[in-house]
């Protein structure tokens, strides 16, 4: 997929690194984002020279040096396929949030395997495993977050990695940038959000349409999870509501984790 | 200063004479919270009707109009050998401020003497403050509003007019020209001996609706002696870094400046975003050296720039006591609170 001329960049002509896609257990839904602009395509285009994408095109070559790889790890030829990327690529990126942190797929962790095989297979099972993120596996050079991922934040990091500009993520959380959107806060509405504890970077994708945040991006940096599990009380949700937020894209497992096992122990102490 | 007069079923005509050549933002209604309080924000008006003059105050101040949260600085357009940076000070027109409280009035002068008065004036800030004209208006101090112990609960200057609703009438305080030569619209009469009357029982009923206040005797001096008191801890326990307390502030400027490069290489942006103290990297510097790692070091700044920087730097607090940054805490960190807790006084 050659798009023709090289770019240059205040007259410097730029390298055009080889990139390739690669997808596991998701949804494609990230790759798709990137696909869903056709007036900034070809730029994107002009800017890496893409080998492989199995969503967008046919040819597939095995020389590259950027793979984004979007998905989570379920069975062990996957894990097998991944390292085999690994070994290929000088920088590896985890696109979007099953890459990232699991995903939507890890909520399977919760459950034994058994059961899970049996619901989703019936009679005919297949081989599965606990839900790993790509970092479990082999060594992650960049995450990018969301569910999916937001394509503005991809370009501008795709055209800083061809300026060479550094590549940095918003450290604080979703409300700095829902305040700056002049949001009403879902909290004044009577709703939950995980706005406070979510890493910035999406605009704050949800609360812009009133929806309250699910926390797909995974915590911000010094995120205060005990504190906004008490203002979520305050409010009146229950310890269902918040944990069902946290566990939601797996990037809050270790705190779904101890909230989870506080839960069931109240539980059986109060039964 | 010149002082008038009108009949209420002026306002309205006061309003049309200035809403017909000119574009007004004032208070609306913009939603109802969960226990059916209306929300309020500033917004740009068409008509009368839609102005809510007697709203308690607005979630967020009414910075977008001098100090968007996101700006552009300037735009640049490349070429093989060549690039041109355009400078925009992004206000197009004039506009007019209806109905602002004296907390908001007392925060753009605040702002003045930081913006326009230092050495390096901010541009950006000057051609809208310039460009701006304004129409102040009385208010009800609600729970949360601490104005008083601020010193700010009266506006002496920064405003072109301020209305009081006086009861039969409204009284009006006028500062400048335009503001004279707007109210030739409508009817107005000097005040006689029974309007001061009036409008003296209305500012002593507004003096004793206060219940939030902060006491700021020696203010400095306590802050500098408690700087490593346990109570930063406590409340730094609390904070949760998301940095609402500074949007919703009408005084705070903090912000950051971001270079992005179009994906088609053939432009650029330097925008500024608005930034918080609270924030995790906000005293982070080049190489990634945190200076302000800790959340209560980060908020215990915060207070330290408005109640004690600030203070030495231009003998006056950087806080109106207009009580948004508090209402917009989710962990209900107010600074009434935060203050007595530093004083070792209960609230
Ligand atoms: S709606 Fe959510 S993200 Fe927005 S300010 Fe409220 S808590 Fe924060
Ligand atoms: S608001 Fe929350 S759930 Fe929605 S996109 Fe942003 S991080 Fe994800
Ligand atoms: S610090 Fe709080 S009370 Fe003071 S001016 Fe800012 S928002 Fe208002
Ligand atoms: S340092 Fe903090 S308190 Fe002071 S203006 Fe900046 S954001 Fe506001
Ligand atoms: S004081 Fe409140 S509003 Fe400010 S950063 Fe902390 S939690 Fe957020």
């Amino acid at each position: 997929m050659d798009a023709g001329l090289v770019r240059t960049y205040l007259g410097v002509p730029l390298y055009r690194p080889k990139v390739a896609f690669f997808e596991f257990s998701s949804c494609e839904g990230c790759q798709l984002q990137l696909l869903n602009n056709e007036s900034s395509l070809l730029d994107f285009l002009a800017l890496v020279d893409v080998v492989n994408f199995r969503e967008a095109m046919k040819e597939k070559a095995d020389d590259y040096e950027i793979a984004f790889v979007e998905g989570s790890i379920t069975r062990s030829d996957e894990a097998e396929r991944l390292k085999d990327i690994r070994s290929k690529a000088k920088v590896l990126v985890a696109l979007g949030s099953c890459a990232c942190f699991g995903g939507v797929n890890q909520l399977k962790n919760r459950f034994s395997l058994d059961w899970v095989k049996k619901e989703v297979y019936g009679n005919s099972p297949v081989e599965t495993e606990p839900v790993r993120p790509l970092g479990d596996v082999v060594r992650v050079d960049l995450k990018i977050f969301g569910c999916p991922v937001k394509k503005e934040e991809v370009e501008k990091i795709v055209t800083n990695i061809a300026v060479g500009k550094a590549v940095a993520h918003p450290k604080y959380p979703v409300c700095t940038e829902c305040k700056a959107n002049e949001n009403i806060c879902l909290f004044d509405l009577g709703e939950p959000c995980l706005g406070p504890i979510t890493r910035g970077g999406c605009d704050s994708w949800c609360p812009n349409s009133r929806f309250g945040c699910w926390g797909c991006r995974g915590p911000a940096e010094d995120a205060n999870v005990e504190q906004l599990k008490k203002i979520m009380k305050e409010y009146g949700f229950s310890e269902d509501t918040i944990l069902d937020r946290l566990e939601c894209f797996g990037g809050f497992s270790a705190f779904a984790d101890t909230l989870r096992k506080s839960g069931e122990k109240n539980k059986g102490t109060s039964a | 200063m010149i002082f008038r007069v009108f009949a209420r079923e002026e306002l309205k005509k006061l309003f049309d004479a200035m809403a017909s050549k000119n574009k007004i933002v004032g208070p609306v209604e913009i939603a109802r919270d969960h226990n059916g309080k209306p929300l309020f924000a500033f917004n740009e008006v068409n008509s009368f009707n839609d102005i809510k003059l007697d709203y308690t105050t607005t979630k967020l101040s009414a910075k977008k109009y001098f100090l968007p949260y996101k700006e552009d600085l300037a735009a640049f357009r490349m070429d093989e050998n060549d690039w041109q940076k355009k400078v925009d000070y992004n206000i197009s027109e004039p506009f007019i401020f209806f109905g602002l409280h004296a907390c908001d009035i007392n925060a753009l002068n605040k702002l003045d003497k930081v913006l326009m008065g230092s050495v390096y004036p901010m541009p950006y800030y000057a051609a809208k403050r310039k460009n701006m004209f304004i129409v102040g208006i009385d208010c009800t101090p609600q729970p949360y509003c601490f104005c008083r112990s601020m010193g700010a609960d009266t506006a002496l200057h920064g405003f072109d007019m301020f209305i009081t609703d006086i009861g039969e009438k409204y009284f009006v305080e006028i500062l400048s020209d335009t503001a004279f030569n707007f109210l030739k619209n409508i009817r107005t009469a000097e005040p006689i001996e029974a309007d001061h009357i009036h409008y003296m029982k209305v500012a002593s009923e507004k003096n004793k609706k206060f219940t939030a206040h902060v006491d700021t005797t020696d203010l400095t001096k306590i802050l500098d002696m408690e700087f490593q008191s346990d109570v930063w801890k406590q409340w730094g326990e609390k904070c949760l870094a998301c940095g609402s307390c500074s949007k919703a502030c009408p005084t705070c400027y903090c912000y950051g400046v971001e270079e992005t490069v179009d994906i088609n290489l053939r432009g650029a942006k330097k925008t500024k975003k608005l930034y918080s103290c609270n924030l995790i990297d906000f005293a982070e510097v080049a190489g990634g050296h945190n200076f302000r790692p800790e959340r209560h070091v980060r908020l215990k700044y915060r207070y330290y720039h408005k109640h004690r920087g600030f203070v030495e730097a231009y003998e006056e607090s950087l806080c109106v006591g207009c009580g948004r940054c508090g209402e917009a805490c989710l962990a209900n960190i107010t600074v009434p609170e935060v203050i007595a807790s530093v004083r070792g006084e209960e609230n």
